[in-house]
């Protein structure tokens, strides 16, 4: 592809060469403009705006002064909620996602081994991810209320389990529970399409070899597909630290701070309470622990992600 | 299917596979039930009276199925203005990521100009930065500009999606540079070459685009929560929320108006269901949930 350009090159004088490259780079500048006046406005700005706000004190409404390190210090030592927020946002990310990749991998596994209606089952389990979180959240909320469906069900099944929104023990189930519905679809369909990609030939060689469904899913078929996987862990374990729409509407945080996570206390202490500052320092703690997390995650796949050479 | 001649190590008996098979499809059948019954509760709670949404123990079917309902959640609550805010604001936030990821991804992927992987880098970089740290300085800023209640705020600051020039350009590196060669010689553009060889060729990539950016504004509740008071701008996620504190929630409305949010999402997930099939699989929808 360089090649063309460079015959024309050597061709042209060195000076028309000159100018041609400063006329490309005065193009690229116009091509550029207006995705790096959005980016710097709405992204490069308030990246550096949101870290220099953490160092004050700023409520809208009176003019901010810079006080260093307080709202950390504040956060680490003198806010007795920061941490049950820390340990809920854990809690809840730890649990959805072993559930989300179990549920979500499970089905695109069991789809897969079908030869009819793959499709369709497909399409069913992946309509949820298309809706509005927080239409599904209402839906889900009427389900869990007090002597509504979820509860008819318990008591049908005769589970003395009690209602979960009411019970701060359960609450963060209920959260789960909606979260999975509204989101395991994407993951399942993102595995059963690198699922399709595994060659048959290798499945049947196995197969021949005498290897059950078993061992052909667990040391053919997911080593294959381990960096779908990998990918698909990595997002939704970024996603679910952020976790706020469904907290939003089902629990409030509630009961009591059963659910508050750093997502809901970042709006609250920001939007309630106008504490810009104190809001824009939990929301660091939230990009350190992201980034934490995805170079542990990194560091971790070398022990089980396979890519081909 | 060709026959397969080898020789199997065990032979299943057809009846056994035909068992099988059934028992396959009823199995997830079950499971496909258990992920619709959301929906069923939605709607079959939407078309009853209120008093009895709230019944004890819940009855599965209204006893009078009252469809009027969705007029009345559509006309009054205000769902219709709520709909047509969250199409202007998704329409337009899909517009501009369009056009402006399409030029800056030609910029990236073609052109070469100093500091073109620097700042490329740094749009990669800023994916994973949290939306929730976003909102508190764009507040400011949209504040300060007093935008808040205005199209503009809840539009623009949704509207520079860095994703979208990765994606595209991930995808016009894939075009064979030849080409537009022969365009260039002839003296063409580089804005026509990439309107009219460029696009036309990248239209499966940015129909994704196109179609994940839609239906993730479309979604989109925190930044809507924040810049927008009162109904008269309300997206239909925001709309959702403002009745749940209100005396009497009218739980059948607010229902109704979930229905009414989820039916651009749904029929888009039916009727492309092989594109997105196809695009999740390229990573066009960026990532998981």
């Amino acid at each position: 592809m360089t090649e063309s350009i460079s015959t024309q090159a050597a061709v042209a004088p060195v000076r028309r060469r000159n100018r041609m490259s400063a006329h490309e780079t005065r193009m690229a500048f116009l091509f550029l403009l207006p995705s790096l006046l959005g980016f710097i406005a709405f992204m490069l700005f308030p990246i550096v705006a949101s870290l220099v706000i953490s160092f004050t004190n700023w409520q809208l409404i009176s003019a901010p002064s810079f006080i260093g390190f307080a709202n950390y210090q504040r956060l680490f030592t003198l806010d007795p909620a920061f941490y049950t927020v820390l340990g809920n946002t854990l809690f809840f990310t730890a649990e959805y996602l072993v559930l989300n990749i179990i549920v979500s991998l499970g089905l695109a596994v069991w789809i897969s081994g079908l030869k009819r209606g793959q499709r369709w089952f497909r399409v069913i389990f992946f309509l949820p991810t298309f809706t509005p979180s927080i239409a599904a959240s209402v839906v889900w909320l009427l389900i869990f209320t007090p002597g509504g469906f979820m509860d008819l069900v318990f008591q049908t099944l005769s589970l003395h389990v009690p209602n979960l929104l009411l019970d701060p023990r359960l609450a963060m189930q209920a959260v789960i529970i909606v979260t999975l519905w509204a989101n395991a679809g994407y993951n399942m369909v993102l595995f059963n399409a690198a699922l399709d990609l595994v060659p048959q030939s290798y499945l049947d060689a196995a197969k021949i070899d005498g290897a059950n469904a078993w061992d052909r899913f667990w040391k053919i078929r997911l080593p294959l597909i381990s960096p779908t996987v990998f990918f698909g862990t990595v997002m939704t374990a970024i996603t679910s630290l952020q976790v706020f729409d469904q907290i939003y509407v089902i629990t409030r945080g509630g009961p009591g701070s059963a659910t508050a996570t750093l997502g809901f206390a970042i709006y609250q202490n920001g939007f309630s309470n106008y504490q810009m500052g104190y809001a824009s320092a939990l929301a660091w703690v939230m990009f350190l622990i992201i980034m934490a997390l995805t170079a542990l995650q990194f560091w971790f796949q070398r022990k089980w992600v396979h890519y081909d050479s | 299917m060709t026959a397969d001649t080898r020789p199997r190590r065990k032979q299943r008996h057809p009846g056994l596979t035909l068992a099988l098979d059934i028992l396959n499809h009823g199995g997830l059948t079950i499971v496909a039930l258990v992920f619709l019954f959301p929906f069923f509760w939605m709607v079959s709670n939407a078309v009853r009276g209120n008093a009895e949404v709230l019944a004890v123990p819940p009855r599965l079917l209204p006893t009078e199925w009252q469809w009027g309902n969705f007029v009345e959640a559509w006309l009054h609550l205000p769902f219709g203005r709520f709909f047509l805010n969250s199409a202007i604001v998704a329409g337009s936030v899909t517009a501009i990521t369009i056009v402006v990821s399409s030029l800056a991804a030609y910029a990236f992927a073609r052109l070469r100009f100093p500091g073109r992987d620097g700042i490329f880098v740094a749009y990669l970089g800023t994916l994973m930065i949290p939306q929730v740290m976003l909102v508190i300085p764009l507040f400011l800023i949209i504040n300060q500009l007093g935008w808040v209640n205005t199209y503009q705020g809840m539009i623009l600051p949704m509207a520079f999606s860095s994703f979208g020039a990765f994606l595209l350009r991930q995808f016009f590196l894939s075009i064979p540079r030849e080409l537009e060669e022969a365009a260039l010689i002839d003296g063409a553009s580089r804005l026509r070459i990439l309107i009219s060889i460029i696009i036309p060729l990248s239209l499966p990539a940015i129909g994704l685009l196109a179609l994940f950016t839609f239906i993730g504004q479309w979604n989109n509740f925190l930044w809507p929560l924040i810049v927008v008071h009162g109904m008269d701008y309300a997206t239909l996620p925001l709309g959702l929320t403002m009745f749940q504190t209100e005396q009497g929630t009218s739980w059948n409305y607010i229902m109704a108006g979930a229905a009414i949010s989820m039916l651009p999402g749904l029929v888009l997930a039916i009727v492309l269901q092989q594109v997105i099939y196809k695009g999740i699989a390229m990573g066009a929808g960026f990532g998981g949930r």
